[in-house]
């Protein structure tokens, strides 16, 4: 019977299997299970991953911490609204926030150094897209997320905001200048 | 029930009840007027992130895309799902619809829900795109109309199960449901999930929005919706899924390899597809890798399974069912000389290829827990669910009402010479339009933006020049797709409404291939097994799905050397 129609055998649990479809399955299910352990293999092996470091935290906690950073770190001002621009020591946790609409403050890192970089909102979602390398994630209000991460190529990366929040958002633009170490 | 009124349909051997055949007209007429609202939509929005023309200003851009999802991902696609659970259950089972007057009050709810919730993003006030993430507010009547509209899908699915339940009392039918209402049950039972998520997240986000809750939390807001927004992408699968069984069995009178395999696949999507929230959620702080990589991957990647066996079971249907006819000869005869002039199988099929080849495999890619650090709100994103939504299910859609103009209408087909090809070209523009996204996305282009070029911003970037080719081609592209659409609203509307009537088949439109009756095919002696190849009932099928599976690791392993150079995160 056809597919609009009800089966023929009533039972239909007891129709035998083609070939063509246990072979397909079989295909399939290693396919399935080789993508499944791709992720905790690359967990181990691969170089990627996030950390799963989150913390509960407000707009104003983060705010004073990431103002103690800059008022410490500052190195220059950018543009006429004197961005500062902050260089921490390597190692050392870095902080950034998104807000309507900036990225604040600019970073300058050294290629090759490992920094633990906190991101959270002040206001509504963000989304950090670092480019051209191409990192995306998805930053909240009330939660503050830590990556560690390695900038391996000396270069100027710019942080656009991909999670749209009102009609600034294509203007919210950041910056972090990767610089070759100990200069 | 003496009183109830029935209509068989001569050509078809369809049998329709009157208020049943009344509902399925309204749910699908209305679903093409907002076809056509998301149509309008659309092709302002992509006409701004063509940059060569950019032609809104930002605010306008915003809303628009707003009003453009919302339509085109909720509206439309449950009206005409609701138009579908009624044909699956009452027309297949040859049965009265349950309560008639319960699934106008649904309608109507419908209906005004997507009014309401129009009238507020037209307001001006609402652009918060289809997903109105918290804490960014909108009008409350925004989610007024959603829940509205939710409640009366709500009640669209308790007709389908009632009336599934009458057939079941009233002896209409022997044995099982057909494969196509096992397929239309699983989208129905996803659907319940689905609204049920959407109520407990937009019922507090409404009282959130008039002042009575003063918190939403964003990390709950985002797993909660996402069971509303990702699953109801699911009911499509399941709908369009089923839409592919019945347009082989319509065209072909293909029955399933076998039952076993077909419904064992459609369980699997009931008992997987709803985790897939974490898709989203893959970058999000505050969730585990673990809960992350079980859930994105429907636990151990069984629901994919599922989509891999309907892919190969459905053209194997066909290909079995044109063996049986005697195009036995190489691995291809029955692809070649299956009815490419006919739309209800050329939309069907490019649905299948589009759906399995760019969605299917996008989504598996850009769904594994690192690979979505490269991917995430990316114009990747968009570029892979046109491919599942607009490809897979609208295009489906579309070859099941050239279908039912003659069948359901009683309508011939306007400018069938047009119909033939308007298949072609809104699939191949909408394949080109995704794969453009996806090729833009993995340059960095970001979605929901209406600026690439950062003009008003304080710190500059540029994308590369390769870049600005690739949304030159979503333009383009888009375009064709667009027209394609036009085409179809136009062909629906002026054949439905002012088409001359049909008599017998060879009125329906379609004089090369017309719509063959719905009976089952006689199987050869020996089983199917005979006609085909190597054992197999199904060889050439066979040989496709095993280049789909080379096209698949191949792309799966190019974006897994792509992450490896990005910088080390841990």
């Amino acid at each position: 019977m056809s597919a609009i129609q009800p089966p023929a055998e009533t039972v239909w649990w007891r129709q035998p299997l083609d070939k063509v479809e246990g072979t397909w399955i079989g295909i399939a299910l290693v396919w399935s299970l080789f993508m499944f352990f791709m992720m905790p293999f690359w967990h181990v092996y691969g170089k990627q991953n996030l950390s799963n470091e989150a913390y509960r935290t407000t707009p104003q906690a983060f705010l004073a911490k990431t103002q103690a950073m800059v008022d410490q770190y500052t190195v220059r001002t950018e543009t006429a609204a004197k961005l500062p621009v902050v260089r921490p020591p390597p190692g050392s946790d870095v902080y950034l926030l998104g807000r309507l609409w900036q990225w604040w403050p600019l970073l300058e890192l050294e290629k090759g150094q490992t920094y633990r970089l906190h991101i959270s909102s002040m206001d509504w979602q963000h989304g950090f897209s670092l480019q051209p390398v191409n990192i995306n994630t998805q930053i909240l209000p009330g939660y503050e997320m830590v990556i560690t991460v390695t900038p391996d190529t000396s270069d100027q990366q710019t942080i656009i905001c991909n999670e749209y929040c009102g009609l600034g958002h294509h203007n919210m633009v950041g910056k972090i200048y990767v610089t070759e170490g100990g200069k | 029930m003496s009183t109830e009124l029935y209509r068989t349909c001569p050509e078809s051997g369809l049998q329709f009840h009157k208020p049943a055949e009344m509902l399925m007209k309204a749910n699908a007429v209305i679903a093409v007027v907002i076809l056509l609202v998301g149509g309008i939509a659309a092709l302002l929005v992509t006409l701004t992130r063509w940059p060569a023309v950019h032609l809104l200003p930002a605010d306008r851009f915003y809303q628009l895309l707003t009003m453009h999802g919302v339509n085109m991902l909720i509206f439309f696609i449950i009206f005409f799902e609701i138009a579908v659970l009624y044909f699956c259950s009452s027309t297949l089972l040859k049965c009265r619809l349950a309560m008639p007057r319960v699934a106008w009050l649904g309608f109507a709810l419908m209906l005004i829900g997507v009014v309401v919730n129009n009238m507020a993003v037209l307001n001006g006030d609402a652009s918060v795109m289809m997903t109105s993430y918290v804490p960014m507010p909108a009008n409350p009547n925004f989610y007024l109309g959603l829940i509205l509209f939710a409640v009366g899908a709500l009640l669209g699915c308790f007709i389908f199960l009632g009336t599934l339940v009458i057939a079941k009392e009233e002896k209409t039918y022997e044995g099982s449901i057909p494969l196509v209402t096992f397929g239309a049950l699983t989208a129905c039972i996803i659907a319940v999930f689905t609204i049920a998520s959407g109520a407990i997240i937009l019922i507090p986000t409404y009282l959130w929005s008039i002042g009575y809750i003063n918190h939403i939390d964003p990390a709950m807001y985002r797993l909660v919706w996402w069971a509303l927004g990702h699953s109801s992408q699911q009911i499509n699968v399941a709908a369009h899924v089923s839409v592919w069984y019945a347009i082989a069995a319509i065209v072909f009178g293909a029955r399933p390899l076998s039952e076993k395999v077909s419904r064992t696949a459609f369980f699997l999507y009931i008992a997987f597809l709803q985790i897939a929230s974490a898709h989203h959620l893959l970058v999000d702080p505050g969730l585990s890798s673990e809960w992350k990589i079980f859930n994105t991957s429907y636990a151990m990647y069984l629901a994919v399974l599922a989509s891999m066996v309907h892919g190969l079971t459905v053209p194997g249907s066909i290909e079995v069912a044109q063996r049986a006819k005697g195009y036995t000869k190489g691995l291809f005869e029955w692809l070649r000389k299956a009815p490419w002039g006919n739309p209800v199988f050329s939309g069907m099929f490019l649905s299948l290829v589009g759906f399995g080849f760019i969605g299917g495999i996008s989504g598996v890619v850009m769904g594994t827990e690192q690979i979505n650090i490269i991917i995430h709100n990316t114009i990747y994103v968009p570029g892979h669910f046109h491919a599942t939504v607009v490809i897979g299910t609208t295009l489906a859609f579309m070859s099941l009402t050239y279908f039912l103009i003659p069948v359901l209408f009683r309508r011939q087909v306007f400018l069938p010479g047009l119909a033939r090809w308007q298949p072609y070209l809104f699939g191949i523009g909408m394949m080109v339009f995704t794969l453009a996204m996806m090729g833009a996305g993995t340059l960095g282009v970001e979605r929901r933006h209406w600026d690439m070029a950062f003009t008003n911003s304080a710190l500059s970037f540029d994308y590369p020049a390769s870049a600005y080719t690739m949304m030159g081609i979503v333009g383009v592209s888009g375009m064709a797709a667009i027209l394609g659409g036009a085409i179809f609203i136009l062909v629906t509307v002026v054949s439905v409404f002012f088409g001359k009537r049909v008599g017998s088949a060879s009125d329906y439109g379609f004089t090369s291939a017309k719509v063959s009756r719905a009976s089952p095919i006689i199987v050869p002696q020996g089983g199917h097994e005979a006609a085909g190849k190597w054992g197999f009932a199904a060889p050439g099928t066979f040989l496709l799905a095993l280049f789909f599976l080379a096209v698949f690791v191949l792309y799966y392993a190019v974006n897994w050397k792509y992450l490896a150079s990005v910088w080390p995160m841990s």
